[in-house]
């Protein structure tokens, strides 16, 4: 009878409950979706940064990420090879990087050069897939991939001859002559003017860096163990070298999101709180409405216990109910954002595009998305909830009957 | 009979900390099972308050209130609830049924607090439908129901959990006088049949008439109390 007295109790008002409701479904609904688009947009720029250049970890020799330069390298042991191994890595891109002079004729550009293993390179970076013009190399290959900015200063195209001029390891000189076997493109204008691909044995026998490396970038099975797996490195590998997560080596980005991410909360913040004071005022309402009838209950015999329990009951449905209704309605729109994500076009396209990252905003699917945004929701009318109970607790039943 | 009610020396002062009003000012009462009583005076005179002490609604400044021997005064929060619910019937001038519940949901409800057991509450709340003369009206919500059928589900109401007394603020004062001569015929025939106590306070003058016994109350003070000798004299007494 009190289930169905709380019931009924709430529909007294159809107009006033079915607005209080649309407005805690309608928070529920730009909650959820805002922070699922945020947490795909998040998701979707990590992916991109990791499969751009950085991979999710890279072990270096302490001092690389501060000073890059070929002297903080190390050697490539298969001892360390073994440790960097660690559970949960998916592979290993060893790389060499250092910075050349490259030059076609009497035209001279400075380039940044990268030896890298072709096959996991490709893996952690699809760095084939950014080839426009002649075909990818292999690790054997004395050849170079060159970006396509750098092509054009230099007047080069496939199958011409690129030299390239550095500072070797240990300050000798280095040099070479590679024939060019592709031209990648990067979206990124630095990139594109700039870089240079080599096999890794070839880059480290033009510059005199025998099994020496700069850097070891690092895929993972399951990047939600990201940190354990850095964690583990550190221990593994021990004082010569630094392990750092993508985060670390890209500061801004994560400063960036969680700039973004601070934002969310002050929005979703302000949002919960227009609702609350709306979910309030009905509780206000409901409580003026019917203080005769509270105090005619408590005369005849109801503990003040029982009908706070009731009103918050009363409260509690509404959000609850809300709060589902929200989630009913969001699930589709998440579910359709992932699988067609918000795509940008023109010149907001062009600037995303220029950093490398392709101009769309998917949203995500998370349980713990769903499941946040309805504690927050029950917290809310939990908190307004106490009101009522105040208000009873203090009831004094005469007093409450008179008109 | 039997001793229902013994109120002692009951002083109710309000605003004492200003100019303080005495509602009651020394109140002897005495009142014995099945009675059909009636307490009268002006407005203002202390018939609510007199009656909201007695139903552990209000407490007294001083005196106390016996029910079946225990003093209420004494007793505080849910304990006073627990006793109101088991042993004082309740019906208000404006009904005060429970808007969203029907009829037979609200006779149904306050035997529901006190944990009766289904069958129970059906056959009581069956008989009681039959009794004040709305069984085909138990489905009808209170808004569906006129005044006079509104009060008589609040009589009903109050005698559903067989309480020591029922106490009435002025029943009939919002019915009009065909609806209030059939409440008070139907509470008359449910104190000569259940032998209830009644307790009304009031300013009509079919009340006072139907009454066996009229308590007149004056600035706080009963003034004038027809009840048979040996009440009066035990009431007086203290």
């Amino acid at each position: 009878m009190i289930e169905k007295l709380t019931w009924r109790n709430l529909w007294r008002n159809r107009r006033r409950t079915t607005i209080t409701m649309a407005s805690v479904t309608f928070a529920v609904v730009l909650a959820i979706v805002m922070q699922s688009l945020q947490a795909g947009v998040f998701n979707h720029l990590q992916k991109s940064i990791i499969s751009f250049y950085s991979g999710y970890l890279q072990v270096h020799r302490k001092g690389y990420q501060d000073e890059q330069i070929i002297e903080n390298s190390f050697t490539a042991s298969d001892s360390l090879m073994k440790k960097i191994a660690w559970s949960g890595v998916k592979y290993m891109v060893p790389r060499l990087e250092l910075f050349a002079l490259a030059s076609n004729g009497n035209t001279t550009r400075g380039c940044m050069v990268v030896g890298t293993d072709p096959e996991n390179e490709d893996r952690l970076t699809t760095l084939k897939s950014k080839i426009i013009q002649g075909t990818y190399f292999t690790a054997t290959e004395h050849t170079a991939l060159i970006s396509e900015g750098l092509a054009k200063k230099l007047n080069l195209s496939v199958n011409d001859t690129l030299v390239l001029l550095g500072q070797g390891y240990q300050g000798t000189l280095g040099a070479g002559k590679y024939n060019i076997r592709g031209v990648v493109q990067f979206g990124q204008p630095k990139l594109n003017e700039g870089l240079v691909y080599l096999p890794l044995k070839t880059a480290q026998n033009s510059f005199n860096a025998e099994d020496i490396l700069t850097s070891v970038a690092l895929g993972l099975d399951d990047p939600a163990d990201l940190e354990i797996i850095q964690k583990n490195l550190v221990a593994n590998l021990g004082d010569p070298y630094e392990v750092l997560n993508w985060k670390q080596m890209m500061p801004d980005v994560e400063n960036h999101m969680k700039v973004d991410t601070a934002s969310f909360y002050v929005y979703a913040g302000i949002l919960y709180l227009v609702i609350a004071f709306g979910l309030f005022g009905t509780v206000l309402m409901m409580i003026a409405e019917r203080k005769v009838e509270f105090g005619m209950l408590i005369a005849i015999g109801m503990k003040k216990t029982k009908l706070g329990g009731m009103l918050i009951a009363e409260t509690l449905l509404i959000s609850i109910s809300g709060a589902v209704l929200g989630m009913g309605i969001s699930f589709p729109v998440v579910w359709y954002l992932e699988k067609k994500p918000i795509r940008f076009s023109g010149e907001f396209a062009k600037a995303y595009e220029q950093f490398g990252f392709e101009a769309i905003f998917p949203a995500i699917l998370k349980t713990e998305i769903f499941i946040s945004q309805s504690v927050i929701v029950l917290v809310m009318a939990l908190l307004i909830g106490i009101y009522p109970l105040w208000h009873v607790s203090r009831l004094d039943p005469v007093t409450a009957m008179k008109k | 009979m039997n001793t229902v009610i013994d109120a002692h020396d009951l002083v109710r002062i309000y605003d004492k900390k200003t100019i303080p009003v005495y509602a009651l000012n020394g109140v002897h009462l005495h009142i014995e099972r099945g009675e059909f009583t009636a307490i009268k005076g002006p407005s203002g005179s202390g018939k609510t308050t007199l009656l909201n002490i007695l139903g552990g609604l209000d407490k007294p400044t001083a005196g106390y209130v016996e029910i079946n021997g225990t003093n209420i005064t004494r007793l505080k929060g849910n304990e006073l609830i627990d006793f109101r619910l088991h042993n004082i019937g309740f019906v208000f001038q404006s009904y005060n049924l429970i808007p969203v519940l029907t009829a037979k949901e609200n006779i149904e409800f306050i035997m529901l607090l006190q944990k009766k057991p289904a069958k129970e509450r059906d056959v009581r709340v069956r008989e009681l439908l039959q009794q004040i003369g709305v069984a085909d009206k138990a489905n009808k919500r209170p808004s569906e129901l006129s005044g006079g059928q509104q009060q008589r589900v609040a009589v009903a109401r109050a005698l559903a959990t067989k309480p020591q007394f029922i106490l009435a603020d002025e029943p009939t004062a919002n019915l009009d006088s065909v609806s209030a001569g059939h409440l008070l015929d139907m509470m008359a025939q449910l104190n000569k049949e259940e032998n209830m106590t009644f307790i009304f306070s009031t300013h009509d003058q079919r009340v006072i008439e139907k009454a066996r016994r009229v308590i007149t109350l004056e600035d706080g003070k009963v003034v004038n109390d027809t009840a048979p000798a040996k009440l009066m004299h035990s009431s007086h007494s203290g």
